[in-house]
This record gives structure tokens, C-alpha cells and sequence, in this order.
């Protein structure tokens, strides 16, 4: 007699520990063999788009904020740039200039909670906690020009809502040396350690095929070979002017694209930013921060799309004006949806164990996958 | 300590209830509570914070708070969980635990029972976890607890063979299963602890020296498979598997399983003490002996048993909050193509030298 046998079907989150939010994801179990992963979002759904199209233009901002709560500061300034191309007008140089210091601020910050909850995943408590130190020292930065340390409202279309303290470039300056040494610590701590290399070396590899026909961007396209970053590649803000490296993963642990190399993208861009930080406190003119805040918003009609390189990768805004003042419809680009994609495909095979590395990994935020 | 209180008490069985118990209230209940502290604290000082600060000074009743906290709570049990064996799990897990610490030699004259087959015992009833741990993750009802359970069932009884084959070369080279006469064997200084090959002559003991700290390292890595601590804390990977086998379980039944997970802690380091690390003896005479006081050795003995367990305790909870945790496949792969086959060449190597 045949015994019967069925898969099991387990029931990653909403409620988990390592999901990174409230995502579900529905594991199909042989054993611990991972036979497929469907992911089921909008736990988080709040209509951001819908919710756009009531709205006059800067009165979105604050709602580009709650995307990805991680890196709001980038949000904000991918949204700025969208408008501000579609009505044309030029900012001023100093607005530029603290729009890169914030964004750069903003993506150090963000990738240390990426790396940070990817050891917690892992089991590795403390170089989360050390990374949050740090993280720390940037909000004070982003709370002394704005006010707010997680959403902030601060890059306005035309120009920002604060001029920088009189301290900040001083402060800024200060974390720049203060942090460098640290990058070393954490390879040290976490991206040397053998049982963290054991984990995530050649466990999840994504080819660099397959992540292009998911459109995988940013820090995970990167990892897996191809050098593209708009950054360098379609310069937007004033990107261009400044010297920095484009890290692509090498596959120095396992294989080219796998979680160690997604991992460790992230940790050299956090050197690539420092980098331009450093450029960009030097550059910086005087000047005023809002003389080209228009006074009423209201575009031609027609249609644009901005994007930006945001720390998850390609944020892009589709905005169609009808030519008032509120946008006729809007669609957002969220880097961490498209690359939630790519669980499935990556999962399969591997262990239940995996799937948390293979997620933590890919970096998403659900504020942003659901929007 | 049972004639002891036989020759205070008359009675046997008084006697018996009180030896049985002595363990419990006299060591395990502060440890565990001193112990939860300190690695709260330790962890926390690890990674720049404070830690518990509220509650008394620093922090230091805090885990009394959480005790009278999960007294407090109400003991959740879910319709669909098998009563039966969901409230006996916590039990058995804490009485394969317990009944280890029957047989510590926790000083010459404190033992639960001096038996002559001490470390047989400890390795057979600390496999009545196992069962009490599929127990939970049985009865739970919960798919999260079903995984913990299977790979801590796994995890447990694969890595009893290397801690067993080491401890049989021990037993070889001091030619006895009695904790207590093993720890007397190694008396005198540190250089006569098993660590440093034992308390052969000159020129073996240089011989073993390198295995028996080989042997030190396995018996150390399998033990702290054995208590779930990272980097094998797999069955109850909180990042995946919630709590493992004790997802489903609240107030005093949790307690139960966390107080038995820091009993283990100790006991497991307790026999690294007594194979090892010279028992209860001190590693540099006893003050006893200096000013003549007869009773004060074994007090100076309990202190000292103390302090090396401690201290290895310090390591596993250094450990945890450096290292990430193994898979499961690699867990494995660990005890079987490395500890066993390293366990069992050192066994050989040990025996051959022992016959010098």
C-alpha cells in the first residue's frame, strides 16, 4: 500500500518575525524543501496613487514619505525631480547640493537597516544593533534640518523646506570620519564571518538574465554583474559631477548574484556614498534654498516619467497632468515590488531557512510594495 | 548529601524528598534567575547598550519581575492542541534537565548521588528531552512547532554520539564513569586536569595533551547542539521558525521550558567542569589546607565548581550574540563529516596512547 503523502503548506507571516513588514507568504514543504513560494501582499495597501490624484502637487510629498519608510529623504527627492521636470523649471545649486547630501544621508541610513536586519535574519543580533547606533547619527542629522526623524517632508518641488543648520556640513563631516572605520568593523563582524558566508554564499543566485527579465534594479540587479546605476548612467540632480565607483558583485564567496554578493553590494555602496558625501560638503555654494518654490503648481498637460536610484533600486514616477493642479493620475515604480517578484523563482529548492535569507536579501519594504 | 540528611532527619524518605529538591531550590531557581540576567546584561554590553535598568539597581530584579509576570499570565491552550501531551511536554523537558544534576559533583561533598556510573546516566536521561521537545511540537498543533520539534530531535540525538565518543575516551584514559572519582583523579594543580591530558606521567600526559583539547573543543561544539544554544539554535530559529517547539506555549509551561533551557546551559557546562576542567578541585590549592580549616574545602570546592561553570556558561552567551546560525543541512554536516569522524580518530588515538 501506497502511503499517502501531501505537501505542506505553510503560512509565512503576516505575523513573522522575518518578513520584514507584513507580507505573507504561502510556502509549499517537502520536508523543509521549499517546492514553491507565492508571496500575497497588500497587508499595507493605503491607495497612495489613487489617494495623488485628490491632491494638488506639493500636497503629495508627505504621502511620497510613507512608501518607503526607510529612505523617505529619497522619496521626496524622486518626486521633486518628476514635478520639477515636468513644469521644467531649474533649481537652485545649493537646493542640488543638499538634495545629494540628504539623498547619500538617506541611503547610508537605509542600507544599514538592510544589512543590519539581514544578520538579524541570519541570527546575528549585534551587528543590527551596531549598525542602529549609527543609523542613529544620521537622524540626528536629518532631525536637526527638518524636524523629523522618519518621514520627513523636506524635499519640496523647487527647492527644500529648511535650509541646512549652520552645523550640519561641520556634523556631517564629522560622521563621515566617524563612520568610515566601522565598514571595516561590520565586514569584520558579519560579511567575513564564516558561518554568515556558509548561509548565504550560492544560496539564491539570481543569473543575470533572469534578474534582468524581472527587472530587478539597484543593489540586486548590481549583484548580479551589470554595472547600472542612474546615477552614472542617466544622471539626474547634479550626480554628474561627482567621482564615485559603481560596485557590482563578484561572486568572491560562491557564485556572481547570490545573497552574499547582494549583501555585500550594499556594504561597498555605503563606501561609494561616503565617497560622494565627502565631494558634495566640499562643493557646496551659499544661496537661497526656496526662491524657486513656484507659488502655485500647475503644470501643461501631458505626460512624464522621472526616476531616480533610490537605495532599492529604480523609483519611478509616472505622472499624466491634465493641466491643473491636482495630477490626473499618477503610478509609482517601487523598486521593492519588482523585486518581491523574484522570490518564487529563487526560492524554489532551497530550504526554509534559505527563504529568509533569500528575502532578507533582496531587500524589500512593504510600505513600498503595497503603496 | 542524602546520609547527611539522613543522619539529621532519621527518616529516609524525608531525607530523599529534601535531597530531590535541594538541587532545584538551592541551585537551579538561582542560577536561572541570576543567569537570564546576565546574559541580559552581558548581551546588552555587548552591543552598547544598557540592558534592564528599571527594576531595582541596574536592573538586578528584573528577572524576578518576569517571573511574577508569567505566574500572572494566563495559560493559553488552544482548542486544537493535544491536551494531554501539550501539558506534559513542559514537564518531561524540565525533569530530563533536572534529573541531570542528580549526578553533578558540584564540590566533594554536595552530590545528588555519587554514583559510579554518573556520566551514563547524565547521557541517558538528558534523551528524555528529546521526547518532551517532540512532545510540544506534537501536541501544539502548529506547523512552526512541528519543524522545531523534528530538527531539535534531529539536532539533539545527532550530536549525542560525538559528545558520547568523546566522553568515552575519558573514560578510558581515567578508567572511570564516576563524575565524582573523575574529579578527584584530578587534584592538585591545573596542569593535572584532563584538558591538559589528565594525571598521567610526565611524558604521556605531553602525548595526549593535543587530544584531549581536541576532545575539550568537540565535547564544547556538540554540547552547546545539545542545549539549542547559537550558532545551533536552529530548532528554534526565531528569524524562522517564530519559537520553535515553544511557539505555542504561554506563562508558567513556557517558563518551564526556558527555565530548563538555563538549567542546561549549566548542566551541560557542569560536565564539561567535571570531564575537563578539573571538577570541583581547585586550580591552585585550596585556603583550607593553608590555614588549617578541614571544613572550608568543600565550600572552596562548590566555589570553584561554580565559577569554571559560570564561566563556560559566559562563553555560550559570548557566542550567542556574535556568531548568526547555522542551516539545518549544514548543522548536520558539521556533526557527521567533522565531529564524529575527528570524535572517534581521537577515541582511537586515546586509547592507543593510554595503553603506554
Amino acid at each position: 500500500m501506497a502511503i499517502k503523502t501531501e505537501e505542506m503548506v505553510l503560512n509565512m507571516g503576516p505575523q513573522h518575525p522575518s518578513t520584514h513588514g507584513v507580507l505573507r507568504l504561502e510556502l509549499e514543504l517537502e520536508g523543509e524543501i521549499i517546492k514553491n513560494v507565492k508571496p500575497h501582499i497588500g497587508y499595507l495597501h493605503r491607495c497612495f496613487e489613487k489617494h495623488a490624484e485628490a491632491m494638488t502637487y506639493p500636497q503629495v510629498v508627505p504621502y511620497t514619505d510613507r512608501m518607503d519608510y526607510v529612505a523617505s529623504m529619497y522619496n521626496n527627492f524622486g518626486y521633486a525631480v518628476t514635478v520639477e521636470k515636468l513644469l521644467g523649471i531649474e533649481v537652485p545649486e545649493r537646493v542640488e547640493y543638499i538634495r545629494v547630501i540628504m539623498g547619500e544621508l538617506q541611503r547610508i541610513a537605509s542600507h544599514m537597516v538592510a544589512l543590519g536586519t539581514y544578520g538579524l535574519d541570519l541570527g546575528a543580533f549585534t551587528p543590527f544593533l551596531y549598525l542602529f547606533i549609527d543609523r542613529e547619527k544620521i537622524l540626528n542629522l536629518f532631525e536637526m534640518t527638518c524636524g523629523a526623524r522618519l518621514l520627513y517632508n523636506y524635499i519640496w518641488v523647487g527647492g527644500v523646506s529648511h535650509d541646512l543648520h549652520p552645523d550640519f556640513l561641520r556634523l556631517t563631516k564629522e560622521f563621515i570620519d566617524y563612520y568610515r572605520p566601522h565598514i571595516a568593523e561590520l565586514n569584520e563582524l558579519l560579511s567575513y564571518n564564516k558561518i554568515f558566508i556558509e548561509r548565504t554564499a550560492n544560496v539564491g543566485v539570481m543569473p543575470l538574465d533572469t534578474a534582468i527579465n524581472y527587472g530587478m534594479t539597484g543593489p540586486n540587479l548590481r549583484a548580479s554583474g551589470l554595472k547600472f546605476d542612474l546615477r552614472k548612467d542617466e544622471p539626474y540632480s547634479i550626480y554628474d559631477r561627482f567621482d564615485f565607483d559603481v560596485p557590482v558583485g563578484e561572486g568572491k564567496m560562491g557564485t556572481v548574484g547570490d545573497c552574499w554578493d547582494r549583501y555585500f553590494v550594499r556594504v561597498l555602496e555605503l563606501e561609494q556614498s561616503l565617497k560622494i558625501l565627502e565631494q558634495a560638503i566640499e562643493q557646496i555654494p551659499e544661496g537661497d534654498v526656496q526662491s524657486a518654490i513656484p507659488k502655485r503648481i500647475k503644470p501643461p498637460a501631458g505626460t512624464v516619467y522621472g526616476r531616480v536610484e533610490a537605495p532599492r533600486g529604480e523609483l519611478g514616477y509616472f505622472i499624466i497632468s491634465d493641466g491643473s493642479v491636482n495630477p490626473f493620475r499618477m503610478k509609482v515604480r517601487a523598486p521593492s515590488f519588482v523585486s518581491l517578484s523574484i522570490m518564487g523563482e529563487l526560492c524554489k529548492g532551497h530550504l526554509v531557512s534559505d527563504v529568509v535569507a533569500i528575502l532578507g536579501s533582496i531587500d524589500i519594504v512593504l510600505g513600498e510594495v503595497d503603496r | 548529601m542524602y546520609e547527611l540528611l539522613y543522619d539529621i532527619f532519621g527518616s529516609e524518605i524525608i531525607a530523599m524528598i529534601i535531597a530531590a529538591c535541594m538541587p532545584l531550590f538551592l541551585f537551579i531557581l538561582p542560577f536561572a534567575l541570576i543567569a537570564v540576567l546576565l546574559e541580559r546584561k552581558v548581551s546588552a554590553h555587548m552591543q552598547d547598550r544598557l540592558g534592564p535598568m528599571r527594576v531595582g539597581y541596574h536592573g538586578i530584579l528584573q528577572t524576578i519581575a518576569d517571573i511574577l509576570k508569567l505566574i500572572q499570565k494566563e495559560d493559553i491552550v488552544a482548542d486544537t492542541t493535544d491536551k494531554k501531551l501539550f501539558n506534559m511536554a513542559p514537564v518531561l523537558v524540565f525533569a530530563g534537565s533536572y534529573a541531570v544534576f542528580a549526578a553533578i559533583p558540584f564540590s566533594g561533598a554536595f552530590i545528588g548521588s555519587a554514583a559510579d556510573v554518573g556520566i551514563f546516566f547524565i547521557i541517558a536521561v538528558s534523551s528524555i528531552v528529546v521526547a518532551g521537545i517532540l512532545m510540544a511540537g506534537w501536541a501544539s498543533n502548529n506547523k512552526y512547532s512541528l519543524l522545531g520539534a523534528m530538527r531539535s530531535a534531529a539536532q539533539i540525538i545527532s550530536y549525542e554520539i560525538p559528545t558520547a565518543l568523546v566522553v568515552l575516551s575519558i573514560v578510558m584514559l581515567t578508567g572511570t564513569l564516576s563524575l565524582n572519582t573523575m574529579s578527584i583523579q584530578q587534584t592538585a594543580y591545573f596542569w593535572n586536569w584532563n584538558l591538559f591530558g589528565g594525571a598521567a606521567d610526565g611524558f604521556v600526559q605531553l602525548l595526549l595533551l593535543p587530544f584531549t583539547v581536541v576532545a575539550f573543543v568537540i565535547f564544547y561544539i556538540s554540547s552547546l547542539a545539545e542545549v539549542n544554544r547559537t550558532p545551533f539554535d536552529i530548532p528554534e530559529a526565531e528569524s524562522e521558525l517564530v519559537a520553535g517547539y515553544h511557539t505555542e506555549y504561554s506563562g508558567m509551561k513556557f517558563a518551564m521550558f526556558f527555565l530548563a533551557e538555563y538549567a542546561n546551559m549549566f548542566a551541560v557546562s557542569a560536565i564539561a567542569v567535571a570531564i575537563f576542567l578539573g571538577g570541583y578541585q581547585s586550580p591552585l590549592g585550596y585556603l583550607g589546607n593553608t590555614i588549617g580549616v578541614e571544613w572550608l574545602i568543600p565550600y572552596e570546592q562548590l566555589f570553584w565548581f561554580t565559577v569554571k561553570g559560570v564561566g563556560l556558561v559566559l562563553v555560550q552567551i559570548w557566542l550567542r550574540w556574535t556568531l548568526p546560525r547555522l542551516r539545518v543541512d549544514q548543522l548536520m554536516t558539521v556533526c557527521w563529516k567533522y565531529l564524529i569522524p575527528y570524535a572517534f580518530v581521537n577515541l582511537i588515538i586515546i586509547g592507543l596512547i593510554s595503553l603506554i
